[in-house]
């Protein structure tokens, strides 16, 4: 009955790689955090995950990438975000990352980028921390 | 206001965000929905239903290419559950439906069913509406994976479709009451399976016991039963002529069945809104009074009063004359 915003989260794979176990895990993690996760699974085009942030009104994009294509991919989908004017939904990175390309990526917009080992409550609890609920449409 | 007019216009992070503001319960949202509602009647709506894993999503991830190869542009509302433990939820339909994610005559939304049973989620009419107003031709709603008594959605769609499998059970489970009344169309999906034939000669016999019970009003409607392999992307033509066809049976009986389905989901729809607000108007007049639902509830657990007693008193006092 209560008007909590509940955060809505999209998990998705750019890129080639069918290795989605490590998606599923953050997913399922995620739905335990108590949020509503669009799950799309493998082979997504950038083109394709931002239209469906879009359409689902996401707060989080998480991209999990594991085949090295990551400084393609992200920067396209940053950049088709910027052209839809939805910067405002905060995007992170799951993966094997070189690590010079981290900085890179986090200078082109991508707001954390989470490393193999890394615990799933931290990243649960730093999404509790950085991603903020969303005002209602007429102020938007 | 701005937004009624970006909605119209089709405006992707306007509909977007209104949808999520309804889910959310923002009151604003309402005051948007009263100013869209006269925009609002014109599409056809299609209820997909069955349980989990017959293969909803991809009978209507084919069903839209058809819809879009006839120019149709299509809403679609796709339902998974809501954890009753964490209020979280996994929603997967649109992995099915990829190949429609950069058409822009498609709007797919993902909604979770957050606590409401019957299939669909509290939010479905409304945002029937909305996709309505931003001029989608065809709506279609695809349950949550049902069990045997989700029959909400043959209120509120045009046209509903069955979705069965093979071996799904016995005879027995076929004359039960319930989620095998409410199908204008069958489909039997993954019909290369074994024990296919078996499953459709069942359904073909509870059809026509069905047509000699239920004597309506108006000529009767002989549900058909659709073979298809989704998968494969067999039967959806047959599905496709299916759905026409019951929309014209709708269309040449419009006294008798179309303002029928109309008004079952208006039915729905307030029915809805009306217990919902009388609730909220209840629980939160006690609230201003220091009393919240959690006490109210520990008091019928220690058997100070049965529950039909307490709920009297509460509406009497909140709601009654003697105010």
């Amino acid at each position: 009955m209560g008007s909590d915003r509940k955060l809505r989260v999209l998990i998705a794979k750019p890129g080639l790689d069918g290795h989605d176990r490590g998606a599923r895990v953050i997913a399922r993690a995620f739905r335990d955090a108590g949020f509503e996760v669009i799950y799309t699974g493998c082979h997504q085009t950038p083109e394709q995950i931002v239209s469906t942030a879009l359409q689902e009104d996401v707060d989080l994009i998480g991209l999990s990438i594991l085949s090295g294509a990551h400084m393609y991919s992200f920067p396209r989908i940053m950049e088709l975000l910027k052209e839809h004017n939805a910067e405002d939904i905060v995007v992170i990175g799951g993966g094997i990352f070189p690590t010079e390309d981290i900085p890179k990526l986090k200078e082109i917009g991508i707001k954390e980028i989470f490393e193999p080992g890394t615990l799933l409550e931290d990243i649960i609890q730093w999404v509790k921390t950085n991603v903020k609920p969303r005002g209602a449409a007429e102020a938007a | 206001m701005e937004i009624v007019q970006k909605i119209l216009d089709g405006d992707i992070r306007a509909v977007a965000r209104l949808m999520r503001d309804i889910d959310d319960e923002i009151p604003s949202a309402k005051e948007v929905l009263k100013e869209l509602y006269p925009y609002t009647g014109k599409a056809y709506v299609i209820g997909f239903t069955g349980s989990p894993g017959v293969g909803k999503s991809t009978l209507v991830d084919r069903l839209v290419d058809k819809l879009r190869a006839e120019g149709k542009t299509v809403g679609i509302l796709a339902i998974d559950p809501t954890s009753p433990f964490t209020g979280g939820a996994i929603l997967g339909d649109r992995i099915r439906m990829q190949r429609h994610f950069l058409d822009s005559g498609v709007f797919i939304r993902s909604l979770a069913t957050r606590g409401h049973f019957g299939g669909l989620t509290r939010s479905t009419h409304d945002m029937i509406d909305v996709l309505d107003a931003m001029g989608k031709d065809i709506i279609i709603v695809e349950t949550v994976g049902v069990g045997q008594d989700e029959i909400e959605i043959a209120h509120t769609a045009h046209t509903t479709v069955l979705v069965t499998v093979p071996g799904m059970g016995d005879e027995v489970q076929a004359i039960k009451a319930g989620i095998m009344e409410i199908g204008d169309i069958f489909v039997v999906n993954k019909s290369d399976r074994e024990g296919s034939r078996k499953t459709i000669r069942e359904l073909r016999n509870l059809v026509e016991l069905g047509l000699r019970r239920h004597k309506t009003e108006g000529p009767p409607w002989e549900p058909p039963i659709i073979e298809t392999v989704a998968s494969k992307n067999k039967g959806i033509d047959e599905l496709y002529e299916a759905i026409m066809k019951h929309k014209k049976y709708l269309f040449d009986n419009k006294k008798t069945k179309l303002e029928r389905v109309l008004f079952d989901r208006a039915k729905l729809h307030f029915v809805g809104i009306l217990r919902d607000q009388l609730f909220n108007t209840v629980l939160k007049r006690a609230r201003e009074r220091g009393e919240d639902l959690d006490e109210l509830v520990a008091k019928i657990v220690h058997r100070d009063v049965d529950p039909y007693t307490l709920a009297n008193k509460l509406v009497e006092r909140e709601l009654g004359d003697s105010k």
